[in-house]
């Protein structure tokens, strides 16, 4: 029951917040110099083409009016249309959200498997070589530049050694026919286990790539926390009564040292799915980032609004389940 | 019983981890053994001999929309020419006009009636006829504001072309009429010269009447034309998927089964893929990587015949920039041949004229002023400033083919501009920006660049100096009565000869008043597999890709 109560209240506190973030959005991409006519236009724009592109976006009316006007659209659950395809903001975002996702998970969860073992590891063989190792490695990933790394990988991997390919998500002379837009999925549904084949080989290297930062950190996180629970006196007690070394550390301490790498790990999701503008473009990934930077680039207004609230929306969903998380794995958190 | 829930959940994730890792651990030595036993036709691994002819192109950036009306941009008509055909052609690798959709066209003496014969039996993707009527139907949506498939945003290319729509003053086409079915007659309000060549850009490519009137906005998703390709699929910034049109009116083409462009933003990115054979061709190719691809005997290099001019430009109402001493004098302190070394990476060339060289019309008799800071000085002295002056510099943000390095560039003219005692301030900003303010005059100098749409001289010279353009892209607001009379001119002369001594004295004028300095023509560089025959890039910097194929 509190747990219900604590769940709906924590939604509702969601309004306010995504409203705010709506303002300060609209408020930003009206802020920034550069009339939209002009940019979707360039060059080659006339006086004449500039006046009716202004007219045909209600871009004459004051911002305010603007801002009601799609915020009546937003609640009626429509996110507006593209100013350069003219296309549904609505179906149009799918594929990129799928994209998106499929990579965050690969990358999170080759991300979480890595950074909490390396980091177990290391806190039960602290001050070891591989103790060393392990955190030199994380501290060097953590400030990786993932444009240097991704170039690297497809370097090595896809040119020298031929073993990866380097861009995209299938095979583009043998591709991927899209029903869920979850390429794993779709070629699941499709029977064709050489195109999923395909498809995993397209996740690695971006996973990697993407997976590399939150990895370290997870690793740190993990490290540190499971040092303190080691101290703790319970797993002294686990140690005293004989029990293996083995099942201590995975079994008792791991279990309590998981509140703060849960916290990290949902914060890096949610940044991932946010859209890894970097590590999309040079994978060639159509993800919702790069969707939402060519947006940019081109004053798409209606994108740049819709696709950041949706993200934002996705963002604080992750956020409030973790925080949900907590409060099952550990009944000592209040429900408040 | 909390505990076995997320010792449960650790494992599985652990669990998932593993099997991935697996699989990563050993791609070389299973994959290839054990064959798929789906049904699917061809698998990636065989080359193109025994599956279709497949040609992957890599870009950088995805098209907005497929009904090139609607569109100005080059990403868009690269895949759209595959697609649908114009009225009139380019010969290949050049601007010289060549029959497309019509076989032949004759002009009226006067210049103001245009009789395209159009060839018979050719059909749209979706089976209807194309005639003249399906031209006629084009051209009314297009010049027609009330018409029921005209669009809301205009239609760009058609008011800059042909001047506006139906009603509007400077409408050009007074009348289009469907004579019989292979006769098309246009008659124009004045004479246009350049109106041929007009019909032959990409976003004058003749529509399926029966698809444009079913659904207008589809059609911007899936266009049906004429054209050596049928549209397939649209993945949005990932790939766009066409195949071969077996019924296309030129026999023996296309030579390719299918035709995939891919999105790949990042140029070196784009090249690793090209190098480990996940695409074919690609564009965009950086000028630091000419080397590499020169040196790969599996790539070839391809350049893309020039049609840009990069320029510095002056706003001749500002002060001290309205003495066209002053503006010579920097014309003379500008080392044009050394800016193209360091900046061009061997793919630019100085430019004289504010147009290609390869473009008819052009004039080789202009001797360009050689580097000469002694001279520049001199002729600062006789307009009054011989211990030079201040002066703001715009500088352009943002990388286009014909201004590689917009800042860089800029700091190498200030070093000079120094030394003749002109104290240049660089001053850059947002690229909207940057257009909407120049537009609008606030500039003093300036650079900017332009790419030619049609071949035609007059897409040059009028576009960037006739006193009608200011506002528009006369940056400069340079207003010379003797120049805007010959190119108005030139405009109404149906005779080429005729044309091209009237465009070679309008470059004189601007030779000697000097309100731009020509800079460089780049010829951007593409890169290919070394097995890719019949492709020649066109200067426009789009192409229909029909006559390529693999040796």
């Amino acid at each position: 029951m509190a747990l219900l109560a604590y769940s709906i209240r924590r939604i509702l506190m969601l309004i306010p917040v995504l409203v705010g973030m709506s303002i300060i959005v609209f408020s930003i991409i009206r802020a920034i110099p550069g009339d939209p006519a002009l940019t979707i236009l360039g060059e080659k724009a006339t006086p004449q083409a500039i006046a009716d592109i202004r007219e045909a976006l209600g871009l004459n009316n004051p911002w305010y009016i603007q801002y009601f006007d799609y915020m009546k659209d937003i609640l009626s659950g429509n996110l507006g249309e593209s100013l350069q395809t003219n296309a549904p903001i609505s179906d149009e975002i799918l594929p990129y959200l799928a994209a998106t996702t499929e990579l965050t998970i690969v990358s999170m969860l080759i991300a979480v498997f890595i950074g909490v073992n390396a980091g177990i590891l290391s806190a039960w063989k602290q001050n070891s070589w591989f103790d060393y190792c392990a955190m030199l490695i994380a501290l060097v990933g953590v400030s990786m530049p993932i444009f240097w790394l991704g170039l690297m990988e497809q370097w090595v991997f896809a040119q020298e050694l031929k073993w990866l390919p380097s861009v995209g998500r299938d095979d583009s002379r043998n591709p991927v026919e899209a029903i869920t837009h979850f390429y794993i999925l779709d070629t699941m549904i499709a029977g064709s286990w050489d195109q999923l084949w395909e498809v995993i080989k397209h996740l690695i290297l971006p996973g990697i790539a993407l997976g590399t930062i939150p990895m370290a950190i997870i690793a740190r996180i993990t490290r540190s926390s499971m040092l303190e629970v080691m101290r703790a006196d319970y797993v002294r007690t686990a140690r005293a009564k004989g029990l293996a070394q083995f099942w201590v550390v995975y079994k008792h301490a791991l279990k309590n040292a998981m509140i703060p790498v849960l916290t990290v790990i949902g914060l890096q999701i949610g940044l991932l799915l946010g859209g890894a503008v970097l590590t999309e473009t040079i994978f060639g990934w159509p993800g919702v980032g790069r969707y939402i930077v060519t947006a940019i680039g081109n004053r798409d207004y209606p994108v740049i609004q819709s696709g950041i609230l949706v993200i934002a929306t996705i963002f604080v969903l992750i956020n409030l389940l973790v925080d949900l998380l907590y409060a099952y794995i550990d009944p000592r958190i209040k429900y408040r | 019983m909390k505990k076995r829930v997320l010792s449960a959940t650790m494992t599985s994730l652990v669990a998932l981890a593993m099997l991935i890792a697996g699989c990563a651990s050993t791609p070389t030595t299973q994959a290839p053994a054990e064959k798929p036993k789906t049904e699917t036709p061809a698998p990636a691994t065989e080359p193109a001999k025994t599956g279709p002819k497949q040609l992957i192109v890599g870009r950088g950036a995805d098209t907005k929309g497929l009904d090139p009306i609607t569109q100005t941009d080059g990403e868009t008509f690269k895949v759209t020419e595959n697609i649908m055909d114009t009225l009139i052609g380019f010969a290949d690798g050049s601007t010289e006009l060549a029959p497309s959709l019509a076989d032949k066209w004759e002009v009226s003496p006067d210049g103001l009636v245009y009789t395209l014969t159009l060839k018979s039996g050719v059909k749209f993707h979706d089976g209807t006829d194309f005639n003249a009527e399906a031209v006629k139907y084009n051209f009314e949506r297009w010049s027609d504001k009330s018409h029921p498939q005209h669009s809301p945003e205009g239609f760009e290319y058609y008011i800059s072309q042909f001047g506006g729509y139906k009603g509007d003053a400077n409408h050009i086409i007074k009348s289009v009429e469907a004579v019989d079915p292979t006769t098309v007659k246009f008659t124009l309000t004045r004479p246009l010269a350049p109106f041929l060549a007009n019909l032959a850009m990409s976003p004058f490519a003749i529509g399926s009447p029966e698809a444009l009137k079913k659904d207008v906005k589809k059609f911007n998703e899936h266009p049906i034309g004429t054209g050596p390709f049928k549209f397939v699929e649209w993945k949005r910034n990932d790939t766009i998927t066409l195949e071969k049109n077996p019924d296309y009116w030129n026999k023996g083409f296309p030579k390719l089964d299918k035709l995939v462009f891919k999105v790949i933003p990042e140029n070196t990115a784009r090249l690793t893929a090209l190098a480990s054979g996940e695409i074919d061709l690609m564009d965009g190719l950086n000028t630091d990587d000419i080397p590499a691809v020169k040196d790969n005997k599996d790539l070839q290099l391809f350049l893309r015949p020039t049609n840009n001019i990069g320029y510095i430009g002056f706003n001749v109402e500002k002060k001290p920039l309205d003495n066209p001493k002053v503006r010579e004098a920097i014309a003379y302190a500008i080392n044009k041949p050394e800016i193209v070394t360091a900046f061009f990476d061997g793919v630019g060339e100085p430019a004289v004229n504010p147009m290609p060289k390869t473009m008819w019309g052009h004039n080789n008799d202009i001797k360009d002023r050689e580097f000469n800071l002694d001279k520049a000085k001199q002729l600062l002295a006789e307009a009054g400033h011989p211990n030079g002056f201040k002066i703001k510099f715009w500088a352009m943000p943002v990388p286009r083919p014909y201004m590689p390095e917009g800042v860089k560039i800029a700091e190498a003219i200030q070093q000079d501009l120094k030394k003749i005692g002109i104290d240049a301030e660089i001053v850059t900003m947002e690229w909207a920006t940057y257009l909407e303010k120049t537009r609008l005059g606030e500039q003093e100098m300036f650079m900017l660049g332009w790419t030619g749409d049609n071949g035609d001289p007059d897409n040059f010279l009028a576009v960037l100096l006739d006193k009608n353009s200011i506002g528009s892209n006369n940056y400069t607001r340079w207003a010379n009565n003797e120049a805007s009379e010959l190119m108005m001119k030139a405009q109404s002369t149906p005779v080429q000869a005729e044309r091209e001594k009237l465009y070679k004295q309008v470059q004189e004028i601007i030779f000697k008043d000097v309100p731009m300095v020509p800079l460089a023509h780049s010829t951007p560089a593409l890169a290919g597999k070394a097995n890719i025959i019949d492709y020649s890039p066109h200067p426009k910097g789009t192409e229909s890709l029909e006559k390529v194929d693999f040796k």
